[in-house]
């Protein structure tokens, strides 16, 4: 089990979805998953043994780290990645039991990836679900650690140190682009979410009022 | 996910790309991609733990190597290949856009489609005109905005491609100025220079393809223009010839990886 049944997982949805919706999946693939294994996860790879405090008292630094850190970014990221993800499977879920209802009644053959009616419904849930949370991920990193600044020194005194201690986190400056970046590409897809869902709504109420006004005509 | 799955992705884009395209395609994946992912991750996998410096003093490796290294080397690498990997998406979103409107129009019965099969459609390659041929051109322009701002940024950062061996840093808690050297710095050197020769030789491909796509949009033009003025005869022979001429160009070189699905 690895991001790779998360990629499928995301193929799967990708043909179902709109056009925004496919370039959504597409930034996820490229700018969030693949900078996440190939670059950022070897970043935070030894954060805990290269964070060093300026004291020989057995425990501190561990206790320091704990206090400074109670979820790493990494993980965080790598959760945030993980459930953003899955509201796409509600989609796909309701496409294959539209799927089987087709089977079972044997009704004649009708696209069932078509975004209307009941999947309609679906797909706007998924995509209110998506933004809702990334939104409250960008919420928690923003209050966990204080904004998005990594500083190179913080300053510990919880026992047992002795009293206030330095302690230097390592390689700060870079994991502060990354965290950047990892903001940057979540606002992206918020915006592109918002967009999405304003396109079909205002798609499916302009359809929805030409059948009232043809209805009307006749 | 890995860099294997951007394989798969781009291999799509492959088919409809022109020869030069592939041969860009071919570079980056075999001397830029797998030297990253074989060789170059290793040298620098050590590089805060074997960054040494000349001071007992806590804290002081620690802030000297980030002063130093702000970005390290290998994943400002890693996001360059991303980012120049990225353009090509757009080709793949424009043919898998194209080939579902031919879907929509096969399904709808559309007698102008002259398609047998759905599965014809899956497997029809696209020639590089109209919309296309503005899509895949503005991938290539970006392609090569990209490679430019990160050799740039390069250049920039570590002022020039060459990694010293020793480096003097007088950052606080340091308690005055200290020695510092990096580990394997003629090894990381000898790989900067490479991947910095490598991504010349993928700005020149960028540049070639350039030209060589603007030359045939203007033949193109130059030889329409030329028909519209001669007789209906003559014309059908001229646009054959000049159709199999395309076809030639064209059909240059055969791809076997699945691509982009729609």
């Amino acid at each position: 089990m690895s991001w790779g049944f998360l990629r499928d997982l995301l193929s799967g949805v990708n043909k179902y979805s709109t056009g925004i919706g496919r370039i959504w999946v597409a930034i996820v693939f490229m700018f969030r998953l693949l900078v996440y294994v190939a670059a950022a996860e070897n970043i935070w790879k030894y954060e805990h043994d290269e964070f060093e405090c300026n004291i020989k008292q057995p425990g501190c630094e561990n206790v320091c780290f704990d206090h400074f850190f109670p979820v790493s970014h990494i993980r965080l990221w790598a959760l945030q990645l993980i459930i953003v993800s899955t509201p796409s499977l509600l989609v796909v879920f309701h496409v294959a039991y539209r799927e089987n209802r087709q089977k079972h009644n044997q009704k004649p053959c009708r696209n069932p990836g078509k975004i209307d009616g009941g999947l309609l419904c679906t797909y706007l849930i998924s995509l209110i679900l998506k933004t809702g949370f990334e939104i409250v991920f960008l919420v928690l990193f923003y209050k966990l650690y204080n904004g998005f600044k990594i500083p190179r020194l913080v300053k510990c005194d919880i026992r047992p140190c002795p009293n206030t201690v330095d302690c230097y986190i390592s390689k700060p400056t870079e994991k502060m682009i990354f965290l950047y970046f990892l903001v940057a590409t979540s606002c992206l897809c918020i915006i592109l979410n918002l967009s999405e869902l304003s396109y079909l709504i205002f798609k499916h109420t302009t359809k929805c009022y030409l059948k009232k006004y043809m209805k009307k005509q006749q | 996910m890995d860099w294997g799955a951007l394989h798969t992705i781009l291999g799509g884009v492959n088919k409809h790309s022109t020869s030069i395209g592939k041969i860009w395609l071919t570079v980056l994946f075999i001397f830029r991609i797998m030297i990253l992912v074989v060789a170059a991750e290793r040298v620098w996998g050590d590089e805060q733990d074997d960054f040494v410096c000349n001071t007992l003093q806590p804290g002081c490796r620690n802030v000297c190597y980030d002063h130093f290294f702000p970005i390290s080397h290998i994943r400002l690498w890693a996001l360059q290949l991303i980012f120049v990997s990225t353009p090509a998406l757009l080709v793949a979103m424009h043919v898998a856009y194209r080939r579902h409107e031919k879907k929509r129009q096969f399904r709808k019965g559309d007698q102008k489609c002259e398609y047998k099969d759905i599965e014809e459609i899956r497997r029809q390659r696209f020639r590089i005109e109209g919309s296309l041929w503005w899509t895949y051109t503005s991938s290539i322009f970006c392609r090569l905005i990209f490679e430019a701002v990160f050799m740039y940024a390069f250049y920039f950062m570590y002022d020039g491609f060459r990694m010293p061996r020793l480096m003097k840093c007088n950052a606080w808690p340091c308690p005055n100025t200290v020695d510092c050297f990096v580990s394997r710095p003629t090894e990381k050197t000898v790989f900067t220079i490479f991947m910095i020769a490598v991504s010349s030789i993928c700005i020149m491909l960028n540049v070639a393809e350039l030209c060589y796509l603007l030359i045939k949009f203007f033949l193109r033009r130059s030889k329409k223009a030329g028909n519209s003025k001669q007789q209906p005869n003559h014309e059908n022979k001229e646009e054959t010839k000049q159709n199999e001429m395309n076809e030639l160009i064209s059909d240059s070189c055969q791809n076997t990886v699945i691509g982009f699905s729609s």
